[in-house]
């Protein structure tokens, strides 16, 4: 069976909020995180929208040292050693160990190295300056650097792994931190994920058609999951992080817990039978899910929510179909579901984390957050589970159990089960 | 430009790189930038990229490794600046 698995500190770097209580409350009261980038209509880009965290370099100033600080460029390392630090210290740590942490790890993901970064790097490499390029920059293009900086920072010693599966990376980061301490080899491992969207990855999305660009003058409006007027998602940046504890140690350290991470699970469609580079396959989909459940000894319907991936595209009604048949509930029957990315749009890699984030707290705070933009729900969508269950307001309801899935490109899929903790062996 | 007019503009240079601000302000020709400024060995290249924007001159690699100490720099940056008058 191996180790209970209990989350003890939660960080957040969102859109619509720099920390727990300003993305509690955001998420409570439905605010949305998304703006308009005039940059991105100076490019001619079709998305001119985008989640941006309002983020200062100096909100760093007691996270990281000076010198450490001085030379940090990439945003993305930035928005995850915020978030990590911030979970960290949630769960009740000072951010200095004297000594190295051999029970302690992290494994955090990214999907690109920040190209702000690499762009300074091609740009005095081909001026032949790369003399003048300094010790900082590999340390910050290289895929590792935001785990480098979080775990030189906290002095971890344990596994040290940046992981990387497209939009699946969040959840895919927290699903490897539980499975090294179930398994005995950690006690506590820091996870989570970040992204830092700048204007080339955004580029790159835009030109595929499918950014949303229809409501660039109404940018709240502009991230419409399960919206039959959706045209597309909103890319957004930031972080999430957690701090995972084997139980007894969290016990013995009388840690607040947040909920147990009961299991999970991580797979791919093969990109065989409707699944491709860019989209889910239903079966590897249904499979992941029902094997989440199954790996925490839960039933289907035990699952009070549904934190889905679903991102304002054509995928979305493919995604509530795979839930219905994965879980075997429909209609009034199936599980409240809400998507984050109504209110801070799609951050790639964070998304995962984000809203692993934002599940915990619905978990704890007993409450479904509201799903932005929801005037038009897809007729496909309300033909198989009722219309109750998509909520466009908060909705106060005790919530045990959080079902939370992710599907990147590539064909993978990752899908968490999180519930309160209850000191009962179950 | 004179060794104490070098000194004062290169603790400026020294600044973003070490946490040791009091001991900054107290060096003199034979603090190490290592063992007493607690500089990142790494950042000794940043150092040297920053010295030569701030006196416009170039630090070849063999001058670049005698500078581990206030006194050796100064004597680096010194020798170059005369070079070009």
């Amino acid at each position: 069976m191996g180790n209970r698995v209990v989350i003890t500190g939660l960080g957040v770097v969102s859109p619509n909020g720099l920390n727990i209580p300003d993305f509690l409350h955001a998420i409570q009261n439905g605010v949305s995180g998304i703006r308009f980038i005039p940059e991105y209509e100076d490019l001619k880009f079709n998305c001119q929208v985008s989640g941006v965290p309002e983020f200062e370099w100096d909100d760093l100033r007691n996270y990281i040292t000076e010198t450490s600080l001085y030379g940090l460029k990439g945003k993305g390392i930035a928005y995850g050693i915020k978030a990590a630090l911030d979970a960290w210290m949630d769960a009740g740590n000072e951010i200095v160990a004297e000594d190295t942490l051999w029970e302690t790890g992290c494994v955090f993901g990214s999907s690109v190295a920040d190209t702000d970064v690499i762009k300074n790097a091609i740009t005095r490499v081909d001026a032949r300056e790369s003399k003048k390029l300094g010790s900082r920059v590999v340390e910050q293009i290289m895929n590792s650097g935001v785990t480098a900086y979080i775990s030189g920072r906290l002095g971890l010693g344990n596994k040290i792994i940046n992981n990387s599966a497209a939009c699946a990376t969040g959840t895919q980061s927290i699903l490897m931190g539980y499975e090294y301490i179930k398994f005995g080899m950690a006690k506590r491992m820091v996870v989570g994920s970040c992204e830092y969207v700048d204007r080339y990855v955004f580029g790159g999305f835009d030109s595929m058609r499918v950014l949303s660009r229809k409501f660039n003058d109404e940018p709240e409006r502009a991230s419409r999951p399960m919206s039959a007027s959706a045209g597309g998602f909103v890319p957004g940046s930031g972080a999430g992080a957690l701090v995972l504890e084997d139980l007894d140690f969290a016990l013995a350290r009388g840690a607040k817990i947040y909920g147990e991470l009961l299991g999970g699970s991580t797979n791919s469609g093969g990109q065989r039978n409707g699944g491709s580079m860019t989209a889910p396959g239903p079966e590897g989909v249904i499979k992941c899910i029902r094997e989440a459940i199954a790996n925490s000894n839960i039933n289907a319907n035990d699952i009070d929510l549904v934190s889905g991936h679903l991102t304002a595209t054509i995928a979305d009604k493919m995604e509530i179909k795979n839930w219905v048949q994965a879980l075997g509930r429909n209609g009034d029957d199936f599980p409240m579901v809400n998507s984050l990315k109504s209110m801070v749009g799609h951050s790639l890699s964070a998304a995962g984390s984000i809203e692993t984030v934002a599940a915990v707290l619905q978990l704890k705070h007993n409450f479904v957050h509201a799903n932005l933009n929801l005037e038009d729900p897809i007729p496909e969508i309300l033909d198989i589970i009722g219309a109750n269950n998509l909520p466009v307001i908060k909705v106060d309801k005790e919530i045990n159990t959080v079902a939370k899935a992710n599907f990147g490109f590539g064909d993978v899929n990752s899908c968490l089960i999180i519930s309160k903790y209850k000191t009962t062996d179950g | 430009m004179d060794r104490k007019e070098i000194l004062t503009e290169l603790k400026k240079v020294l600044a973003p790189y070490t946490e040791s601000k009091e001991m900054l302000d107290g060096i003199n020709e034979d603090t190490d930038l290592i063992k007493d400024l607690k500089i990142n060995s790494a950042n000794l290249v940043d150092i040297i990229i920053d010295a030569e924007a701030q006196y416009n001159i170039e630090i070849d690699f063999d001058a670049a490794e005698k500078m581990y100490n206030v006194g050796n720099c100064i004597d680096v940056i010194s020798e170059k600046i005369n070079k070009l008058a």
